[in-house]
């Protein structure tokens, strides 16, 4: 159906309320990528380390808090620049602090950002990020507010970003091949759909590409428990495995141990998961792991926002199951697009990544469609196969890269939010 | 073969997966087991929202319950065939 066309039935119809939207939920036939991904390429930006980006952004990274509302007002400033504002920065320490800095500097390094301005309360945590950005090659500079005051500071960074984005905007895009892309996973608002449907059309989209030499990463350590068994077994090598299952035991033994109050069953699973039919959090670590596939092993368990740095291949890491976070620690490891498997229908975007949303459930799809970017109900329907869902979500990752707007981009959703261990000083 | 009711992971599996909306008590669901793609026929005796889980075969209360031909949780009351399982009548062996 042309857009036009499509326009026309809707403006025709009683109100949708969010009636699941074919015309962009199912792949042209001209833009089958899946159709021969050894050799399927996608138009992205090539930075200046040789990494590819599918968007362009220019960034107004915050060191702390305090600097939120000097960046918000350079994005005021100067239209079309992105202000990440969030809630820590100070007064951290340790591994804590350690986590922080490696998410800014990830975020500021991920090659879907073309440039970046970055702001602090002083000049010394600021300069951190700056030179740890700056390792990429793209352009970085730094203010700090201290000695000058907001107004100032705004003046001077909007017009750095002012330049760097009319520069970024004249940037060409380049030929890549998919096999240079870095896709992450994380599943959200689970239910018993998710083992059946999305998770394994993630798992199908990986053992295609992962041969290829593209980047994965999986993580959500607490939604493991009770698959731990498998996951171990889906290690690399007895080291990697051995590597991993420490992480898991300490979350077990550091996190749920030391602070749970009675037990885990008002959380894990979740309310949402509950509704959707999960019972046991056993039950929802089984689909979950279903995300990484029949043929894929895991080269390496990376700390919270840690770049891998093994080559490519299926990554682990440790990162907290609450959606926002994880998909931050994943975008500041790298990754260029997520793709997001969800049951009831979890809404969550990024600022920097592209967040396509995969559902199974035929009533999720009814109620709330405008959040899905990939149908794969068909699946339970037993009218569409597994690997026929795993192409459609090949094609919809290489359409993303060429810059078709997710459901999250398109409906504003800039979830970020950092990690935090402990509390602070 | 027809669009099924009910979906089951694995042959091992004590509990499947009704799929559709709105199943009313009494449907006589097509059932299909999707590691083989072989299919049975199983009565629901309730209404049962989707996603949520039905038994297959009778489950005392203390009996492990399968999915994904793995083990799920127990069960913490005796189910028959064909009821809704879920947290009224299972629970986790984690916590």
């Amino acid at each position: 159906m042309s857009l036009q066309a499509a326009l026309e039935h809707e403006m025709s119809s009683p109100f949708p309320g969010g009636a699941p939207d074919q015309f962009v939920t199912k792949a042209l036939p001209a833009e089958r990528a899946s159709a021969d991904y050894q050799n399927a390429t996608f138009m992205g930006w090539r930075r200046e380390n040789g990494r590819v980006g599918v968007r362009n952004h220019v960034v107004l990274l915050p060191l702390d808090d305090l600097s939120n509302a000097a960046c918000e007002a350079v994005a005021n400033n100067v239209k079309g620049t992105l202000a990440l504002p969030h809630a820590y920065g100070r007064l951290q320490f340790g591994e804590d602090l350690e986590v922080h800095f490696r998410t800014l500097i990830g975020i500021g390094s991920n090659p879907n950002v073309a440039a970046v301005v970055v702001i602090g309360i002083e000049d010394s945590w600021t300069g951190r990020v700056v030179d740890g950005i700056a390792k990429t090659g793209k352009p970085v500079v730094g203010f700090g507010i201290e000695g000058h005051g907001d107004i100032a500071i705004i003046a001077k960074a909007s017009y750095a970003a002012k330049r760097m984005l009319q520069w970024a905007t004249e940037l060409p895009k380049t030929e890549c091949k998919l096999s240079e892309l870095w896709v992450s996973t994380k599943c959200g608002e689970s239910d018993t759909t998710t083992g059946l449907a999305s998770c394994p059309t993630v798992g199908n989209m990986y053992d295609k590409l992962i041969p290829q030499g593209i980047y994965g990463v999986f993580g959500e350590t607490s939604e493991i428990t009770g698959a731990e068994h498998l996951c171990k077994e889906r290690a690399a090598s007895p080291e990697v495995a051995e590597k991993w299952f420490k992480i898991w035991k300490a979350y077990q033994d550091d996190v749920i141990e030391a602070h749970k109050t009675d037990d885990l069953s008002d959380s894990q699973p979740t309310k949402g998961n509950i509704a959707g039919g999960l019972s046991t959090i056993e039950e929802k670590a089984l689909g979950n792991l279903e995300k990484i596939g029949r043929e894929c092993t895991y080269i390496d368990a990376l700390q919270p926002a840690e770049a891998p740095a093994k080559g490519p291949g299926l990554y682990f890491m440790d990162t907290s199951s609450a959606a926002a976070e994880c998909v931050t620690l994943m975008a500041a490891a790298g990754y260029a697009i997520h793709t997001f498997p969800t049951g009831q229908g979890n809404v969550i975007g990024n600022p920097i990544v592209p967040v396509i949303k995969i559902t199974g459930n035929p009533k999720t799809i009814r109620t709330m469609g405008e959040h899905i970017d990939v149908d794969v109900s068909g699946i339970l329907r037993r009218d569409m196969t597994l690997d026929q869902a795993g192409d459609s979500l090949i094609d919809m990752v290489v359409r993303t890269a060429n810059g078709r707007l997710t459901a999250a981009e398109s409906l504003g959703h800039r979830e970020f939010v950092m990690t935090k261990l402990y509390r602070s000083a | 073969m027809g669009v099924p009711q009910l979906l089951v992971h694995d042959g091992k599996d004590t509990v499947g997966v009704v799929v559709v909306e709105g199943l009313k008590a009494g449907a006589d669901m097509l059932c299909v087991v999707t590691h083989d793609n072989s299919d049975f026929r199983l009565k629901s005796k309730h209404d049962i929202p989707i996603g949520h889980k039905v038994a297959l075969k009778d489950i005392k209360s203390g009996d492990t319950i399968w999915k994904y031909g793995q083990d799920i949780g127990k069960a913490v009351a005796d189910i028959a065939t064909g009821e809704h399982v879920h947290t009224h009548n299972m629970k986790t062996k984690r916590w």
